[in-house]
């Protein structure tokens, strides 16, 4: 109910991308608790096997469910994407707002170094980072996080710096208020909209570059899995048309091209 | 001060902040890739290596000797072209880098060729068009391009086009090109994909850009005045889109280094990408450090050209 | 409305009941305007009169057959120099457009393309519909250009649009619109966005071309003095409606609709300071201040001078105004004063003791006392913070009390109605945003109330009842304010003591009565002569008496007086050094190299 009420004051055209964002969350939480086998397990003698009753999504390569995989791979790209935006965006959050109050020199190194950062596409830096460190889960977070981080760190500067120029933030300031209060009280509330939708849009990212590195067989290892990996594993499927190839592949497009079309919308309707 | 000596000043000064980040992206490759933790030469050798065999591969890769020493060697060997020996073929680096750069160069150069003019028209058409189906059906693709994975949209291509209407084959093999059609089978299936990816991202700028500009006050103006849409947008909307335009393109072809990753990848393509994706698969630093200054480089080059023909566009309007 | 008698010809325009609706994103439609009908004459020139959101310019430029992105023309017959309007197609519009209707846009910097050199825009219409070949076009224009009075008419459309002034790009846009000949033109509130000198150039030259060129025209303004000295009959809206339409004069002299007499009331210079406190000790006394950005030069210098010199006296319990125009240095003193822009040079003592340049330094009596209400009070509110939670984190923060009594008292201070409380600063109009601005500085009980341009961004109306206000707490409180405006009659009104400001100095400082005392500066009497007067036919006989004003290009002597490029009287002295400043008989303080009797 609670739920439902908020939902039915959004245009319908928001609704269902909202939908499938909740729905995608709510997968990635209780995936591992409802799914109907383990995700090692050979279930089946056939391989790339169709959709049955009694497999949903058919079989993998090698005769594991796939309902299942796909249950425990949308969990951890989900928590492992999210877990690397929640950081990237607080890091970069604090820092550019740092930046836009302190200004000069903090600002103007933070700055040069982030547009540094920035200037190796994501891919190559992801590459880098598992050449050196290797594909483990806190690597995969940590490198996603540092990442992201600048781009984070510029949108919100940006948003920080347009709110501190604003004469309310010089009335404040003329008072002799403290940075803590200025911060939370007078230059948080007035950018959690953007700063949402950028949280959305980097999430969308990371989902991208783990499920690309996955994908290329450097992400994830097994016998963890993601939904990159699960489509990696699975390509010969393709020629059969198999779901345990189509399934992962459309759980991907689905969670971002979702989560897209609400951030798009919510950017129209502003 | 003359305008073409502030043009040259404003261009060296883009020049030398290019520079800085090169040298940043050198600096920061050299030491996150030095930051291996453990040892090199053990992981290389594997548990049965003697302490012998390990210390004199140490010994070769210099790992005995301080970082700074290790990076000064390294950079100094960047300026004379020497980019190191990889660890695992024992050929020198710019031999293997050599032949796969030219075909990624291909591979890159082909797609642009295509994929600038579609991206450019999409984005205009949609921009002028706004708020119609077609905009509406344009964007909606368009999101959905951006929003997947690359791969995914390599998957899909090779699922329709040589599992389902076998039109094409599944892998490019740019060695037996002998004909025009051998030659139109290897390339289109990576060509379409990776354009599909460079359009998908550039028409969407492409248009923001061109919204920005058809909502302005002159635009108004000039319709107000009578003058024709062809003329507004020749005389009143290009002038001031050339520089936006050029900065959208170096940041789309820049998805183009991300994109071509996954497509070599995919179809097998023998390019620069697969090679470091190789090289990270075994943990051949030299060629790791190599290809990525490659693309580091290669972006940066594009942001530049970009910025400095924004320069040459906007000079008119500076001069005071 | 007024039908025409079968004699008379048929008006060039007529609108009749015409309806504008728009929409905001994906939003209900709404009424933009509603059943406006109103005809004009061939060779009239009707004024549309109104505050900001009454829809003035929708009707402009539907009298084109154009709404912009996300309106429409819902109904109504739109009739122009014998087109329906409403029913031609997109090719008939382009021909209609620039050709038979021209527009002239409010603000000229943003209604030209910056990529392209001004004659090809000016001749532009005349190309587009095949009215002139090329050569013929030019040399048009440039005729043009003469009789507006640019300067250097030849180049003048050589130059990019950054390369020339507002007042100057609003003249060529008139040429612009003027080179087809076209036979209506539209005035979009064309001097909205200039400085006071610069407008009465513009309207000069509008009002020369009105009567060589002999075009029916529609004017849009709020401004009652313009309607009085461009238009021969005006319409007053309000959300939309029509209020009340006649000749000027009738509708300056004897307005029938309520609405309209406030506007005409709020309009006219009335003085509501009648009472000047005795001259007590200056409450901040500024002495010598010289303000500026960049960094020291070798003489101790800021790079760029914005404030030079500049000494001024506070007393408590008055009111000091500051005048200039864009770009004269008031905004900068004022942030000086309230610790914001740190100064290069002088001091300033506030009851007493020396006041720090920095905000940091000074101490929290000095912070509570001294408090600054600035232009803008979208962005002096916080829009995440209710009116009470802003009012009551001031109270707080100065260790007053801060109950909901408390906060009820500081919203009568400003009139507003305690309901207003819980509401977000979107949710209240700009008289109530100004009040709220007023109430968080009152919280703080200030002695002294620093105003940067309070009533600038405020319609006619509510920026007279906000200068009321401002008086009632004058005498209420005891308050010192400081008022810094553009505006000569609001200067007039609320103050006791005025200071000119030019170029960063303080050319004449005097009491508020003075001013109607000779001798002045040069500068305040342009001032003084550039303010329209509500009296229809004052600006012809200016014209008439001085002949059409040209402002050349300026450029202030290293030494010398800063006004002297711009100065009718200079004299060769000027040149040499900077003037002194002498007291006048009226008691004013006049720096100017010239004597009383050469200035009266």
């Amino acid at each position: 109910m609670t739920l439902t009420l908020p939902l039915r004051r959004l245009s319908p055209l928001l609704q269902v991308p909202v939908v499938i964002t909740l729905f995608w969350l709510a997968v990635a939480f209780a995936g591992p608790f409802i799914a109907p086998c383990l995700p090692g397990e050979v279930v089946s003698s056939t391989v790339f096997a169709p959709i049955s009753a009694q497999h949903l999504l058919g079989t993998d390569y090698l005769g594991r469910d796939v309902l299942t995989r796909l249950l425990y791979g949308t969990s951890s790209t989900v928590l492992l994407c999210a877990a690397a935006t929640v950081l990237a965006c607080t890091a970069g959050a604090f820092l550019g707002m740092m930046a836009a109050l302190q200004q000069g020199m903090t600002d103007t190194l933070l700055s040069r170094f982030m547009d540094g950062v920035i200037s190796i596409p994501s891919l190559l830096s992801g590459l880098v980072a598992v050449a050196t460190f290797g594909s483990s889960v806190p690597v995969l977070v940590l490198a996603m996080a540092c990442i992201y981080m600048p781009g984070s760190y510029r949108t919100c500067r940006m948003l920080a710096l347009s709110i501190v120029q604003k004469d309310f933030i010089l009335a404040a300031r003329m008072r002799g208020e403290k940075t803590g209060y200025l911060v939370v009280r007078e230059i948080l509330p007035n950018m959690t909209g953007p700063v949402l939708t950028d949280v959305g849009l980097r999430f969308i990212y990371a989902v991208r570059l783990l499920s690309n590195l996955s994908f290329l067989g450097v992400g994830l290892q097994p016998p963890q899995t993601d939904l990159g990996s699960l489509t990696r594993e699975n390509l010969l499927g393709l020629v059969y048309g198999a779901p345990a190839v189509i399934a992962p592949a459309l759980a991907i497009a689905c969670l971002t091209v979702g989560l897209n079309l609400a951030l798009d919308g919510k950017g129209r309707r502003q | 001060m003359t305008m073409t000596a502030k043009l040259g000043m404003a261009i060296a000064r883009r020049l030398g902040a290019s520079c800085v980040s090169l040298i940043f992206v050198v600096v920061a490759v050299f030491f996150i890739t030095s930051a291996l933790p453990g040892d090199v030469a053990q992981s290389l050798l594997g548990q049965a290596a003697t302490s012998d065999s390990v210390a004199a591969l140490r010994h070769s890769l210099r790992l005995d000797q301080p970082v700074i020493l290790r990076f000064a060697s390294w950079a100094g060997g960047l300026l004379r072209g020497d980019f190191g020996v990889s660890l695992v073929s024992h050929q020198s680096v710019m031999s293997m880098v050599h032949e796969r750069l030219i075909h990624s160069l291909l591979l890159a150069g082909i797609t642009t060729l295509f994929a600038v003019p579609m991206a450019l028209a999409l984005g205009t058409l949609s921009a002028i068009f706004r708020n119609t189906i077609f905009d509406r059906a344009v964007s909606l693709l368009t999101l959905c391009v951006v929003s997947v994975p690359e791969f995914l949209v390599a998957t899909l291509a090779v699922l329709v086009f040589a599992v389902q209407l076998h039109l094409l084959p599944a892998l490019a093999s740019i060695s037996d090109i002998h004909s025009i059609g051998s030659f139109l089978a290897a390339f289109s299936m990576p060509v379409a994909t990776l354009g599909c990816v460079i359009v998908g991202q550039m028409a969407r700028m492409t248009r923001a850009v061109m919204v920005n500009v058809l909502s302005s006050s002159w635009v108004e103006m000039a319709v107000l005045k009578g003058v024709s849409p062809t003329a507004i947008i020749l005389r009143h909307v290009l002038p001031n889109v050339i520089a936006p335009l050029f900065n959208v393109m170096a940041l789309s072809l820049s998805y183009l280094l991300g994109g071509v990753v996954i497509v070599e990848s995919v179809f097998h393509y023998p390019g620069i990408a697969s090679l470091m994706v190789d090289s990270v698969a075994s943990r051949d630093i030299p060629l790791v450090q190599t290809c990525a200054l490659i693309f580091c480089a290669a972006y940066l080059l594009l942001t530049t050209l970009a910025d400095i023909v924004a320069l040459f566009s906007t000079q008119e309007r500076t001069r005071a | 409305m007024t039908r025409q008698n079968p004699t008379s010809p048929p008006p060039l325009i007529s609108v009749q009941n015409l309806c504008l609706t728009g929409r905001r994103g994906t939003g209900p439609e709404t009424p933009i305007v509603s059943n406006v009908s109103f005809d004009v004459a061939e060779g009239e020139m009707l004024a549309l009169i109104g505050e900001s959101g009454s829809g003035k310019t929708s009707i402009a430029l539907a009298l084109t057959g154009y709404a912009r992105a996300g309106c429409r023309i819902a109904q109504g017959e739109l009739r122009v120099a014998g087109h329906d309007v409403r029913t031609m197609n997109a090719s008939e519009l382009r021909s209609f457009r620039g050709k038979t209707i021209a527009y002239i846009a409010q603000n000229a910097g943003a209604a030209f393309n910056p990529a392209l050199p001004l004659m090809e825009q000016v001749i532009e219409p005349a190309l587009a519909h095949h009215i002139l070949p090329r050569k013929e076009a030019v040399e048009h224009a440039i005729a043009l250009f003469e009789m507006m009075a640019l300067p250097t008419p030849h180049t003048i459309g050589a130059r990019y649009p950054h390369e020339c002034s507002g007042g100057q790009l609003q003249r060529i846009m008139a040429a612009m619109a003027l080179i087809t000949e076209p036979e209506v033109v539209i005035f979009d509130e064309p001097t909205t966005a200039l400085d006071v000198t610069t407008q009465i150039e513009v309207l000069e030259a509008f009002r020369v071309a009105m009567r060589q060129c002999g075009f029916t025209g529609v004017y849009v303004t709020h401004d009652l003095a313009i309607v009085a000295q461009m238009a021969d009959r005006a319409v007053v809206l309000k959300n939309g409606n029509v209020q009340e339409e006649g000749t000027t004069r009738q509708i300056l002299s004897k307005p029938a609709q309520p609405y309209t007499q406030q506007l005409v009331a709020a309009s006219q210079p009335h003085l509501r300071n009648h009472d000047s406190p005795p001259l007590s000790a200056p409450l901040l006394d500024i002495k010598n201040l010289v303000v500026g950005y960049g960094p020291p030069m070798a003489n101790g210098r800021p790079t760029h001078t914005i404030v030079d010199n500049v000494s001024l006296p506070v007393c408590a319990g008055e009111t000091l105004g500051i005048i200039g125009e864009s770009g004269c240095g008031k905004s900068t003193l004022i942030r000086a004063m309230a610790g914001i822009q740190p100064w290069a040079d002088g001091s300033m003592m506030f009851d007493g003791q020396p006041l720090p340049a920095r905000i940091e330094e000074r101490t929290p009596q000095q912070r509570q006392h001294m408090q600054l209400v600035a232009q803008n009070a979208d962005l002096v509110l916080n829009p995440a913070m209710t009116v009470e939670a802003t009012l009551r984190r001031v109270l707080t923060f100065y260790n007053e009390d801060a109950s909901d009594a408390a906060i009820k008292r500081v919203l009568d201070m400003v009139r507003l109605p305690q309901a207003l409380a819980g509401r977000y600063p979107p949710q209240l109009s700009g008289g109530q945003k100004q009040r709220v601005n007023l109430a968080r500085a009152l919280a703080a009980r200030p002695r002294l109330v620093l105003c940067d341009e309070i009533t600038a961004a405020l319609d006619t109306v509510v920026a007279a009842a906000i200068l009321d206000l401002m008086m009632e707490l004058k005498r209420e409180l005891g308050l010192s304010w400081l008022f810094v405006t553009h505006d000569l009659h609001a200067l007039r009104s609320v103050c006791d003591h005025v200071a000119v400001l030019y170029a960063g100095h303080c050319v004449e400082f005097s009491t508020a009565a003075a001013l109607n005392v000779p001798p002045h500066h040069p500068y305040t009497r342009k001032l003084e002569n550039s303010v329209p007067e509500m009296q229809p036919g004052w600006l012809d006989g200016v014209i008439q008496h001085n002949g059409l004003r040209q402002s050349g290009a300026e450029r202030a002597p290293a030494t010398g007086c800063s006004y002297m490029p711009r100065c009718p009287v200079a004299v060769a002295e000027c040149a040499q050094a900077p003037p002194h400043t002498w007291q006048a008989p009226s008691g004013a303080h006049i720096a100017c190299h010239l004597h009383a009797q050469d200035l009266s």
